[in-house]
């Protein structure tokens, strides 16, 4: 009995339920009534087509279930409906469900959650205690917004980008309790990738490993440790590799999109042997790009930091003064450029205002540390 | 998502608009302005936005290490000091206008006279996690 096909095929059952008629919350249901049932009677006999079995099973059980609880009309309804048996198919229905969870009438936490149940597979305790809410708490969530689509048609095709910001939002979300949220965001991504042929599904699985590579050296022992301090030889090379392949596929499409982008900024990173070596020239190209995709004041302060490294750190700091000062991370940038330009009380008093307004802890111990650097540096 | 603490103050905030000392209230009174909160937190747990929640005593004590081998320095407890924390409540909101709008709906819990008590509640954003993209 191996509880990890069970989870790989639980989606796909799922979605062809629902394709069929059945309402989202029923067809949970059904579906784990014939999870029960693999459990019980496959040891014994185990089925030549796992998916075909826990399908008729499944769809057995909401039968059962919407006879017993509807009128004699609405049951010869269903039973009309109900397509010859026989075969199943494809990974099209993983991918309606995919755009299911991520439909617009729900908010992004509740899309979140509801994808990493529906085609994540992962128990509400395990989703709860990932986000560090009770399992009380995250079962309403969920249970909110399969109502919410409940009345949601299946058949009206999803829009990708909000599939791909959900995957990336549970990518983010990083990691506690016993489930890893960015590996579990790269396992449906590369179901997604699989399953859907688009270059920014590429651009965000390749953005995802890319990151990811890095993931063991962004922490040390004194919290954040800065790209250029990180110790390159524990970056996951394979990783790396295959981000990259699946990146330069996409790009050669000629259908650019920001997650595609993206990837290209972190594979320039990636790239180098050294933090000295980094290509910021190219990197800046890229984040004109990304600026003329998206140009979100985020993109553009980070784009004020690779023209800092291209160009020296007074064209950063002209590049930077376009924009607005209250934007998060405006503080810390400005240090930066600061010190590299040889002004280390204002650099300190920047990185001291940065810290306080940081939104975690790891960051606010970073850039405090950053201020008394430099404050014990003068006081030499 | 992000998560924020709802911190119920016995005093140190501004005088609220209804200020009568709660052991002045009706059993009534009480009653109503418990009845409140539970309701509220109820419907927070139906939304999925409720984490946690607690009531705290009137008794605080101020703790301080105060060097190696000698006893921790404490100089409570005092009911004087002005902010004491009379409890708290821990929300998972999808923004910050959503937190404001529910610390506003709870500081509108009953008091005496059954009317709202405007209650000063001190809304904090909790820590989030560190986000993947800083480089």
């Amino acid at each position: 009995m191996d509880p990890t096909l069970l989870r790989s095929l639980t989606p796909g059952v799922l979605s062809i339920l629902v394709r069929r008629g059945a309402d989202f919350a029923a067809a949970e249901d059904a579906v784990q009534d014939a999870l029960v049932e693999a459990v019980r009677s496959w040891p014994a006999a185990p089925p030549r087509d796992p998916k075909g079995w826990l399908v008729t099973v499944a769809w057995r059980k909401f039968l059962d279930a919407a006879r017993s609880e509807t009128s004699r009309r609405r049951r010869e309804d269903v039973v009309s409906e109900e397509p010859p048996p026989g075969e199943v198919p494809s990974s099209d229905d993983t991918l309606q469900l995919y755009f299911l969870c991520a439909h617009p009438s729900l908010t992004p936490s509740s899309a979140v959650a509801l994808t990493l149940r529906a085609v994540g597979g992962l128990t509400t305790r395990q989703i709860a205690s990932a986000y560090l809410v009770p399992e009380a708490t995250m079962a309403q969530r969920i249970s909110r917004a399969k109502k919410t689509i409940a009345s949601v048609r299946l058949d009206q095709p999803g829009d990708v980008a909000t599939v791909l910001r959900v995957l990336y939002l549970v990518f983010n979300e990083g990691y506690s309790g016993d489930v890893d949220l960015a590996a579990e965001a790269i396992r449906l991504t590369r179901q997604l990738f699989a399953a859907f042929d688009h270059p920014e599904v590429a651009g965000l699985l390749a953005l995802m490993l890319l990151h990811h590579a890095r993931r063991a050296s962004r922490t040390g022992p004194d919290g954040l440790v800065p790209l250029a301090s990180q110790d390159r030889s524990r970056w996951d090379v394979s990783l790396i590799t295959e981000g990259i392949v699946v990146l330069q596929a996409a790009l050669a499409r000629d259908r650019l999109g920001e997650f595609q982008a993206q990837a290209a900024i972190a594979a320039l990173h990636a790239d180098a042997q050294t933090a000295a070596e980094t290509d910021w020239v190219q990197i800046v190209e890229w984040y004109d790009e990304l600026a003329a995709l998206t140009p979100s004041p985020v993109v553009l302060l980070n784009r004020a930091v690779a023209v800092g490294e291209a160009d020296g750190p007074r064209a950063g700091l002209a590049a930077l003064s376009s924009l607005d000062p209250a934007l998060p991370r405006y503080a810390a940038v400005a240090a930066y450029l600061h010190e590299r330009d040889g002004d280390f009380a204002e650099a300190a008093r920047l990185y001291a205002e940065a810290a306080s307004a940081a939104t975690n802890l790891a960051e606010r111990h970073h850039l405090t540390r950053q201020a008394a650097r430099l404050n014990s540096r003068r006081s030499e | 998502m992000a998560k924020y603490l709802l911190l119920k103050h016995y005093r140190g905030a501004p005088a609220p608009v209804n200020d009568a000392p709660m052991a002045q209230w009706t059993p009534e009174e009480v009653s109503a302005h418990i009845k409140y909160m539970q309701d509220f937190a109820d419907r927070l747990r139906e939304t999925g936005e409720f984490v946690s929640e607690q009531a705290l005593a009137q008794e605080g004590t101020w703790v301080r290490y105060d060097g190696e081998g000698r006893p921790p320095v404490t100089d409570g407890p005092f009911a004087e000091t002005k902010d004491l924390i009379a409890g708290w409540m821990l929300i998972d909101v999808d923004s910050y206008e959503r937190a404001l709008e529910l610390a506003g709906e709870l500081s509108a819990a009953p008091g005496a006279g059954g009317k709202p008590i405007h209650e000063w509640l001190e809304l904090r954003p909790c820590y989030g996690v560190a986000p993947t993209i800083t480089e």
